[in-house]
């Protein structure tokens, strides 16, 4: 009876665990939260970290979302021409890249870079003792290592995306005046004839989520690693993949919330 | 029980688990005020969790801990903060946080504590560095570019720079060379002295236990099992504590090669 019984008991220790993690995630993100309202506050430490999130991500953001609105141009075009609807490119460009491919692409880069670099260099203090040293020092270290990455991410994530939406339109308007023979101003005036504020707006409103998403993964995985060396590597893997699996997941719910009719 | 008699830390009954693994099974302790008491014992004897549960980094399952005669479970978040903040630690591997200048290490809970402004922590962190020993000039160093030995020195600058009237060491000796060990345990001594603290350390290392003990503990699977004169260690009558202290193989003391 036991063997027979065997599968299901390990899928409820499955499910037990998922809801164990996502619980302890959720306690974790919101003592991390409620830190921004009690004093003192980390402005150095929030500073350092925005300028690591926004600034030095900004190289990868910007590449990325310049070729991905150059292929989309290209791509766009290529399916359009299939119906005579060339002239669509601009939209489906601006539209594709402000509400989706923006956000998406950007968070997915910011995950690689700072969700891994969180991760490892908290894990790193907590498996060399540096957390249990902050708390000796009457420093809490939630507010000191957490709270002041989780506000950064969240403010800079939005940034960045602005200038990905930017470069990424850029990016289909080079390939379109030089490539596919649009005009300038053409392009130029079909991209915003059809862009609408909300379309930017759901876009920046994504980003902020998924730099909360990327900034308390990095911190969650780094700050409960263990085991050495290789525990602050299965933390950094642990939080570059749950980043990118949650930016997926939640940019489906925030386009069905934000989108539905 | 009046203040002189009172000791510093009082520990009854601590217990602590870690899954079906009893860490600590029952450790009672007294360390006096003003005294400085070696607790020893082998690897997974429960000497660091002892010392992470009188600083509130584990929580104990069950036991009294009390400082000043005050039950820590007691105390509300922000006494017991005020607990921890007369209190200093030095790290077994420094935990010196590679992200700061050594000058902002050595001044960190004074900052946290808004008992200082950054350029008098500079000041500050030349004066505690000379009494470990240090130049000035190290404090513009990052914690990667220090010796092991200077890393000592360093965590036990920033240990003593907040002046605690409680200190703990953990292995303090650890990873050193035996004239490095010999002038690690100088600094301690001559800081706990200055200072007039409590100091507790936690070491293996017999030699070091002798010159910076007054009173010693051993502990062995999770229970205090001697404690006495440091002086006395080697020739304590104890079976236990003679076989730690000599190193040798054999005697009631028998290493599990397996958990």
């Amino acid at each position: 009876m036991d063997r027979i019984l065997d599968p299901v008991a390990a899928i409820g220790r499955v499910a037990i665990g998922i809801l164990r993690g996502t619980g302890a995630v959720a306690l974790f993100a919101t003592a991390a939260v409620l830190h921004l309202f009690r004093p003192p506050f980390h402005a150095r430490l929030f500073l350092r970290a925005f300028a690591e999130i926004g600034w030095f991500s900004l190289p990868v953001v910007a590449l990325t979302a310049v070729f991905t609105g150059m292929v989309l141009a290209l791509q766009s075009y290529t399916g359009f021409a299939r119906f005579n609807a060339e002239g669509a490119v601009a939209n489906v460009v601006v539209l594709s890249i402000t509400r989706e491919l923006g956000p998406v692409l950007a968070g997915l880069m910011v995950a690689g870079r700072i969700g891994a670099a969180f991760a490892a260099e908290i894990g790193t203090m907590r498996v060399t003792d540096q957390i249990d040293a902050l708390s000796t020092l009457s420093t809490n270290p939630m507010k000191y290592l957490v709270t002041p990455r989780l506000l950064a991410g969240t403010i800079a994530m939005p940034l960045l995306v602005v200038v990905a939406d930017i470069l990424g339109v850029m990016g289909g308007w080079l390939i379109g005046t030089q490539q596919l023979g649009f005009s300038s101003g053409a392009y130029l005036k079909a991209t915003m004839d059809f862009l609408q504020v909300w379309d930017v707006i759901s876009g920046l409103i994504k980003a902020a989520v998924f730099g909360f998403v990327v900034t308390l993964m990095g911190c969650w995985f780094g700050y409960t690693s263990g085991g050495g060396a290789q525990g602050v590597g299965r933390a950094t893997t642990s939080a570059v993949v749950a980043s990118s699996i949650l930016i997926l997941a939640t940019d489906y719910v925030l386009t069905a919330v934000m989108f539905s009719r | 029980m009046s203040d002189a008699g009172r000791p510093k830390i009082r520990l009854r009954g601590l217990r602590k688990a870690f899954g079906p693994k009893q860490v600590l099974d029952g450790v009672d302790l007294d360390i006096r005020a003003g005294h400085s008491m070696v607790i020893l014992g082998g690897s997974g004897s429960g000497k660091s969790v002892t010392l992470k549960c009188i600083l509130g980094l584990i929580e104990p399952d069950a036991g009294l801990i009390e400082v000043d005669g005050r039950d820590l479970s007691k105390l509300s978040r922000a006494e017991r903060e005020a607990v921890n903040d007369r209190i200093g630690m030095l790290f077994q591997n420094g935990a010196l946080f590679d992200s700061l200048p050594v000058w902002e290490n050595v001044c960190f809970k004074l900052l946290a504590q808004n008992r200082i402004t950054r350029r008098a922590a500079r000041d500050k962190a030349a004066e505690v560095l000379e009494q470990v020993g240090l130049a000035p000039s190290v404090g513009d160093l990052s914690p990667s570019e220090l010796s092991g030995g200077m890393q000592k020195r360093v965590g036990l600058a920033r240990a003593i720079a907040a002046e605690p009237d409680i200190i703990f060491f953990d292995e303090p000796t650890t990873g050193l060379d035996p004239i490095m060990g010999a002038v690690i345990d100088g600094l301690i001594l001559d800081c706990v002295k200055r200072l007039g603290a409590t100091a507790v350390s936690i070491t293996h290392d017999m030699a070091s236990a002798r010159r910076i003990g007054d009173d010693a503990a051993m502990i062995h699977k999770g229970r205090i099992v001697w404690t006495g004169a440091a002086a006395r260690l080697g020739d304590t009558g104890n079976a236990m504590v003679d076989q730690f202290a000599r190193g040798e193989r054999e005697g009631p003391i028998q290493m599990e090669l397996r958990r």
